[in-house]
């Protein structure tokens, strides 16, 4: 969680790679995706690998997207060097998300139809290679792992990654199913000759320690490392393998799983183990968070530590279940009925996903709040090769710990005390002279129910208190500013990799006073307005996000934390922003600014 | 709350497990005044619920159990009102989830005995999700429900449990919608215990809840609980209700017999088995570098 950085140089072009492959259902497309990020990580480079589906249980067509690179790489790729197609079967529903040019190789089977008109109307080099035919010569083998062998011959990746990515994602259906698409992977690596000069050929291979693992898997990562003893959830697309993911693990860390009967179950068996002093949360997505919501103003109101992670996909209503959007942060904002001031993160990419959430299900703990930390469909799942991220403990270094009460007489404990820093020392079943009743009705000090004016005002300023008194250090934002510039992007979550590399490829080429400084917000709410105003001084600033209406511009603009000249850059998803895409309006803005 | 130093001596968590083997204890010292708190009940005079809470603190004190390792539960409505009245832990949360808070607070802490208690509005209706799925999970727990088929708090609205033709001002002509039946739905939804108890029946009461609280398992007691405000027609339970002469069955057919056969006015345990109680093991057995090394390539 950098505060302030130097915008990263762009990674040079003969430093990265991009490969698509596509498939209709059952085709195995996100496999060989996977396998190929496995064996790129295991040949010591760096990745990030995102998917796409139809809305199909089993039988949909499917595309995987990788950005491989030997220096640590998050964004989309924004053209394909390399697309494999196992079949064109309804290819042109990628057509928006597969970025092909007259530099992108293709690779198809001969035996099935020819590539659409969009894909020959985009100038690729489509070579049809005999799949089918030559998949014949082997008995059960897959058509997929022929096409690994096609993408690893023309890349010239090496056998011994293959074979352990193969082990590594096959394994569990026995040494025979590794065997048989090992040789299925050396017969495809005869049809093709490999690229020359080898587009790996500048890269630098490390010996470091990194990590696989997708956001989602991340966040639930974090959770533990914050000390997370309950989850309690209901499934939901795109959340629900951030459950799936602890399930087995908060066990081995003596915490449970609780399968929910519905969110609004969820959200308070939540409170429930909290109230009985264990950290828990819950995961799920726009349409379960608007089921949560009621219960969320009991824990800001009952003063009990959850934290929800909400997994953004395209809304209103069902949406887009599958893909992604940053549209719910009006509801994460607004949506509790009443004064409820509460926590809003956002971690800005994959790899930050583990401090955010252990920093969220802390700030929960130690603030007595609801915190809700806000990812969305293609930052929890896409998949990550990426640095281990170094284990802090929080709770030691920051004080992220629940504050708890020791009262030697029942007389003496007022669970909702008015203090200075609006946090009351809190007790939890089994502490002698502790017991409290925590109530969502407005309560005195002692937690007795009250309709009193002093008593609501005291209260409502207290929980809103404790929550802007608190000092979040540098963490609320990271700040990349280029020197000279009077230009800043703001931005927040999944779109501010992109945003980092278009002003990083724009910087590179611009004169200095036409350079971008770049704001990555993690922090929401309660939002650092008289920080974010010294820092919007004298700039024009241009708020980036993947909604239609512009809703972190508008939360910044009533917050008064933006100049009035400010301007919306604000697009509705699913299609994410590309380095390319803002670059280009970059570009555009500073030829309007002159 | 007046505990001698004696009382809290003998009331070790040790002995609090093994007190779920030994009935019954030998020794009694707690009084039921001990898990009363100083607050006054917003109930009306003369309501059922003030019968509720003493046959509540009498089983309590019964039991012996430490308030502090109590915890009550509840939702919103007059009965949910309760938690303020006692000197355990308490949660008084939002309309008719208290079973989902208290599924949650028994997940986190197994160690303590979770009451929780509502209406028939907020356990039946709103809450009728959880109902069912808490019967099904079988945690251990004890769930009163004080009936008076009626929304008192809000002044006098026909509840899930109201006769169709029970005339109020939403239902001029009465709901015309046949009443629900808790104990058939705890029966069928997977509860191991299931009861009626009646608040004018103080002694039964007490016993019912004492019973319900040491069996391991879900343990629903449906209180007939009158609402002397808003249905004084009520106040004729007292010669209606009668202690059900039967033996509690672990005979799923005999309980659903003896249920639905019954014109609700039986008292008594109607099903009491031994079913798997839903209480997963929470041991740390990892260490959190271990889990971590599952990421390294």
């Amino acid at each position: 969680m950098t505060a302030t950085a130097l915008i990263p140089a762009p990674i040079p072009a003969d430093h990265r790679l991009s490969v698509s492959i596509s498939g209709a259902g059952g085709a195995g497309a996100v496999t060989v995706g996977l396998i190929l990020l496995e064996a790129f990580g295991k040949a010591g480079f760096y990745g990030a690998m995102t998917r796409s589906f139809g809305p199909q249980i089993r039988g949909g067509e499917s595309a995987v997207f990788l950005n491989l690179s030997d220096q640590p790489i998050e964004t989309l790729p924004e053209a394909t060097d390399l697309h494999l197609a196992l079949d064109w079967k309804n290819f042109m529903r990628f057509a928006d998300e597969i970025p092909l040019t007259s530099d992108t190789q293709i690779f198809y089977d001969d035996s099935r139809e020819k590539p659409p008109q969009g894909v020959v109307d985009s100038g690729a080099d489509c070579t049809p290679l005999p799949l089918m035919t030559t998949l014949k010569q082997i008995q059960g083998g897959r058509i997929n792992m022929l096409g690994l062998g096609v993408i690893a011959q023309r890349l010239g990746l090496a056998d011994t990654h293959i074979e352990q990515a193969l082990q590594k994602t096959l394994g569990r259906k026995g040494e025979e199913a590794v065997r048989l698409s090992m040789e299925t992977v050396r017969l495809g690596q005869t049809l093709v000759e490999a690229a020359k000069p080898s587009p790996l050929q500048n890269w630098q291979p490390t010996d470091k320690p990194r990590w696989h693992l997708s956001g989602n898997e991340a966040c639930a990562i974090g959770a533990l490392r914050g000390g997370l003893k309950l989850a309690a959830a209901y499934p939901i697309t795109p959340a629900t393998d951030i459950v799936e993911y602890l399930a087995p693990r908060i066990e081995k860390r003596g915490g449970q799983v609780l399968i929910a009967e519905d969110e609004l179950a969820a959200m308070n068996m939540v409170i429930g183990g909290s109230f009985g002093g264990q950290p828990s949360m819950t995961a799920t997505s726009g349409p379960g968070l608007a089921l949560m919501t009621e219960a969320m103003g009991l824990a800001v109101a009952s003063e009990t530590p959850a934290l929800v992670i909400t997994v953004m996909r395209g809304g209103p209503s069902t949406g887009i279940p599958t893909k992604s959007e940053q549209s719910d942060l009006n509801q994460i904002l607004y949506g509790l009925h009443g004064e409820a001031p509460h926590i809003v993160v956002a971690p800005l990419n994959v790899s930050e996903s583990v401090p955010v959430t252990q920093w969220a299900l802390g700030l929960a703990e130690r603030l007595q709040t609801l915190v809700i930390l806000a990812t969305d469909q293609h930052l929890g799942q896409s998949r990550l090769i990426c640095d281990p991220s170094p284990f802090e403990d929080m709770a030691e270094t920051r004080g992220l710990t629940r504050l708890l009460a020791h009262p030697n007489d029942p007389a003496d404990y007022h669970r909702y005390a008015l203090t200075d820093s609006g946090i009351s020392p809190l007790t939890q079943p089994g502490m002698e002279h502790g017991a409290y009743t925590a109530d969502g009705l407005e309560h005195t000090e002692t937690g007795l129910p009250s309709s009193s004016a002093s008593d609501h005002s005291a209260q409502t300023e207290k929980r809103a208190r404790k929550l802007t008194e608190f000092d979040y250090g540098d963490d609320w934002a990271t700040y990349l500013p280029a020197s000279k510039s009077k230009r800043l992007i703001i931005t927040w979550g999944s779109s501010f990799e992109a945003c980092k590399q278009a002003v990083a490829r724009h910087n590179a080429e611009a004169k200095k006073d036409e350079q971008f400084s770049l704001l990555g917000l993690r922090l929401l709410m309660p939002l650092q307005s008289n920080t974010l105003r010294q820092l919007c001084k004298g700039q024009q600033v241009f708020v980036v996000e993947q909604n239609a209406s512009g809703q972190l511009f508008h939360y910044l603009l009533s917050e008064q934390a933006l100049p009035k000249s400010s301007q919306s850059i604000a697009r509705s998803g699913p299609i994410l922003f590309t380095p390319g895409e803002l670059a280009s309006t970059l570009r555009r803005l500073t030829k309007e600014g002159k | 709350m007046n505990m001698t130093e004696a009382t809290k001596t003998q009331m070790n968590k040790a002995q609090a497990v093994e007190r779920l083997d030994q009935t019954p204890v030998e020794v009694r010292p707690a009084k039921p005044n001990d898990y009363l708190s100083q607050n006054h009940p917003v109930w009306c005079p003369g309501c059922g619920h003030f019968f509720v809470l003493r046959a509540l603190t009498k089983a309590l004190a019964w039991l012996n159990r430490p308030p502090e390792e109590l915890a009550m539960i509840t939702g919103i409505g007059c009965s949910s009102r309760l938690p303020a009245y006692l000197s355990s832990y308490g949660f008084h949360g939002v309309h008719g989830r208290a079973l989902a808070v208290a599924a949650g607070l028994k997940m986190a802490r197994p160690d303590l005995t979770v009451l929780v208690a509502g209406g028939d509005g907020d356990g039946y209706s709103i809450g009728g999700n959880h109902f069912l799925h808490a019967c099904r999970r079988n945690m251990d727990m004890t769930y009163l429900v004080m009936d008076n088929e009626v929304y008192g708090m809000t002044k006098g609205q026909p509840s899930p449990t109201s006769d169709p033709d029970w005339h109020s001002k939403l239902a001029p002509h009465g709901t015309g919608i046949t009443a629900f039946n808790p104990l058939g739905v705890a029966l069928a939804a997977g509860a191991s215990f299931i009861a009626r108890g009646f608040s004018g029946d103080p002694k039964g009461l007490t016993k019912l809840i004492s019973d319900g609280i040491e069996h391991k398992g879900f343990s629903v007691i449906e209180i007939k609980s009158p609402c002397v405000t808003f249905r004084p027609e009520q106040k004729a339970w007292q010669k209606q209700m009668r202690p059900l002469n039967i033996e509690p069955t672990p005979n799923k057919l005999e309980a659903a017999q003896a249920i639905h056969a019954s014109d609700g006015f039986d008292t008594g345990i109607f099903y009491q088995a031994d079913q798997p109680v839903y209480a997963p093991a929470s041991e740390a057995t990892h260490s959190l570098d271990e889990i971590e090394q599952e990421l390294v390539l």
